[in-house]
């Protein structure tokens, strides 16, 4: 997993709520076995027409949005279904962070594993930087981990909170699972236990 | 004195392997759910890294999403060819380390969560993931069950735990009866539309009231399957007489051997009466109707007997959400919900595709025909569901009333097989979910009962299910 730690780039505004899994990768692109190349059809169809060309209007056909790395939106993103899908495509696509006033419990969970940081602020903090990221390429936005900060277009800055050991996996670029074998005895230990008293498990 | 706890809270206890100061905890996994969407990265994942399957006797895996639910379909030439690819895979990836496998040609092939409660891997006090969203169905045995995406899939098959923290404790009551015509589905699709599909996100929600202990097991499943679509990260019903009596005698229960002591823990399974709640919801049993939903949000749900509403019947982002909800659905504020005519209706999924579904749906059909037209199916959820339908003349029920009698699979609820609405056409569905999209590009749902299905399926039109009773 690639490490984040400061992204500066353009914020493209996406101001509906519970944009849903389906939305942001539909069921068609689920059948691959691999994580990459879901970039081109992430909001498959917001963003193309029933001959595969593209909606000039949608947000991230408009020139000013083609690069963005982050996305604001409304609140609840990413419900629905537990496919890491999701945070694949956005990623294959170069959005690295998501900010909105509420996530979606799983693909919360899902961005961390894939170096994507999901950011929860308040609802009027959300509003502020969808106005700032609707000045599209001329207004960039800087998210530093490090200092949990967001500094918006005109400077101003707001902080964020996230999760310490969420935070110390993704600006160090970790692998869980890696982790979590530092400490298998636990597990062992576990097991010994359940064997005796639930056996059955 | 030991403090007082939750059901959540005995369960989390039990399986917590080890914390952190901070509470970031390795949560124990007894069971492991795989199907073969969401696990081929997983398995690659621990080919590269050299690792094997830490407890492949705890880990259970079964295609269901992608398949065929026609005839001839254990041809692979049946399938589309990335279909097949990911099916092969996942029978390539069961043989190769080892774990249950229920392949498309096993009569016990099903819905994963359907196959799981239906051969006893499933169990009161457990904790069950699996690499679908809807993993919160085995919440009904009192086992604490989610989903998870896959990389969290690798890290179960790899050390049999999950990195968590605890979430909050929320009580949702359905106290008194149910009215006639009223089930599981219209409990559950109640109270996602009284708390928002936001409602539920950081708690693990436990049901309870006369209304929940009423239900049979099944219908506890399909209360319990669409916690998710309520935001909780888990749904759970305490485990009873009745649980016990579901369990007993089933393929990878306990044996004689463990039946006391098992039921010895499973008994001190339930909530415990000055237990501390987060949050608490109530609703009365009398005050559910049938329901049906009109948008593309599962929380955009009224009684049949209502109308169409219009966005600014909402206030913030929902007023603009209800506008693209009624464009998308193509509908009219105002229309009476029983008057929107339907052209698909598709009966099954892991929210209402058990026997008890399809007796419900089969009562209402007994006799009648489907409106001229109208594409019908019903694919059973697993195929003992189906076995024990045709056993009992529902199949024939089913069939004489024109509906497409189906093999075992997800289907229509998400469409990754071929079965999908086409553009603008419009379904009365038992799944989960009506999202843009779900059923296929351009595709109208209407989330209901399965006897509210069957009703819509006899009057072309959604339809209260207590006018054919």
């Amino acid at each position: 997993m690639d490490k984040f730690t400061k992204l500066t780039g353009v914020a493209a505004p996406l101001p509906l709520i519970n944009v849903d899994t389906d939305m942001i990768i539909p069921k068609q692109f689920l059948k691959t076995i691999k994580r990459t190349g879901l970039g081109k059809n992430l909001f498959h169809e917001m963003r193309y027409d029933h001959l595969d060309q593209e909606i000039e209007h949608f947000l991230l056909n408009k020139p000013a949005y083609r690069n963005a790395e982050i996305l604001i939106a409304g609140e609840n993103f990413g419900c629905g279904s537990s496919r890491e899908h999701a945070p694949w495509a956005l990623l294959d696509f170069g959005i690295r962070c998501v900010i909105a006033p509420s996530f979606a419990d799983i693909f919360y969970n899902n961005c961390f594993k894939n170096g994507i940081l999901p950011i929860v602020l308040p609802q009027d903090e959300v509003d502020k930087l969808m106005d700032d990221a609707e000045r599209g390429a001329n207004a960039t936005v800087t998210v530093d981990l490090e200092s949990q900060t967001i500094t918006g277009p005109d400077g101003g800055t707001i902080g964020f909170e996230v999760d310490p050991f969420k935070r110390h996996c993704l600006l160090n670029g970790l692998d869980e699972i890696g982790l979590t074998m530092e400490k298998i005895h636990h597990v062992d230990r576990h097991e010994e236990h359940f064997a005796k008293h639930l056996p059955w498990h | 004195m030991t403090m007082a706890k939750t059901l959540y809270d005995k369960i989390w206890d039990a399986h917590l392997a080890h914390e952190e100061e901070d509470g970031t905890s390795l949560l124990y996994i007894d069971r492991h759910l795989v199907h073969e969407v969401t696990s081929p990265q997983a398995f690659e994942g621990l080919r590269m890294a050299g690792r094997p399957v830490r407890a492949p006797h705890k880990t259970i895996a079964v295609p269901d999403h992608n398949v065929p639910t026609t005839h001839g379909r254990h041809d692979p030439e049946q399938m589309p060819e990335d279909s097949r690819v990911q099916v092969a895979a996942l029978d390539k990836n069961a043989k190769d380390f080892g774990i249950h496998y229920y392949p498309v040609s096993d009569v016990r092939q099903g819905i994963v969560h359907i196959v799981g409660p239906e051969q006893g891997w499933t169990l009161p006090g457990m904790t069950v993931v699996c690499g679908d969203s809807h993993t919160a169905t085995h919440g009904a045995f009192g086992a604490l069950a989610h989903g998870i995406g896959t990389s969290e899939v690798e890290h179960v098959l790899a050390t049999q735990t999950l990195i968590q923290k605890k979430s909050k404790n929320m009580k949702v009551e359905i106290t008194g009866k149910l009215r006639p015509g009223v089930t599981a589905k219209d409990i559950t699709l109640s109270i996602i539309g009284k708390t928002g599909t936001a409602g539920g996100t950081g708690y693990v929600i436990e049901y309870c009231g006369e209304a929940i202990r009423d239900l049979s097991m099944e219908g506890r499943m399909t209360v319990c399957n669409m916690a998710i679509e309520g935001g909780a990260r888990a749904g759970l019903i305490a485990p009873d007489e009745k649980t016990f009596e579901y369990v007993k005698g089933r393929p990878n229960a306990p044996d004689e051997e463990h039946w006391d002591k098992a039921m010895a823990w499973w008994k001190t399974l339930y909530s415990d009466d000055d237990a501390h709640w987060d949050k608490v919801v109530t609703i009365r049993g009398e005050d559910i109707a049938p329901v049906v939903t009109w948008g593309t949000s599962p929380e955009d749900v009224l009684p049949i007997t209502d109308t169409v509403p219009a966005p600014e019947d909402f206030e913030g982002g929902k007023v603009e959400a209800a506008r693209r909800s009624l464009d998308y659905m193509g509908l009219t504020p105002g229309t009476k919900l029983s008057e929107i005519e339907i052209d698909t209706v598709f009966i099954g999924s892991c929210t209402n595709g058990r026997i008890e579904d399809l007796r419900a749906a089969a009562e209402i059909l007994r006799g009648k025909k489907i409106k001229d037209g109208l594409r019908a199916m019903v694919v059973p959820g697993s195929g003992l569901v189906r076995a024990q339908a045709e056993e009992e003349g529902l199949a024939d029920v089913f069939k004489e009333a024109g509906f497409e009698w189906r093999l075992a699979g997800c289907s229509m609820c998400l469409a990754m097989n071929p079965d999908q609405l086409a553009p603008g056409e419009r379904c009365a569905a038992t799944s989960n979910r009506n999202f843009e999209g779900r059923q296929g590009r351009g595709g109208r749902t209407h989330l209901l009962s399965p006897a509210m299905a069957a009703a819509a399926a006899v009057t072309g039109r959604l339809t209260d299910v207590r006018e054919l009773m």
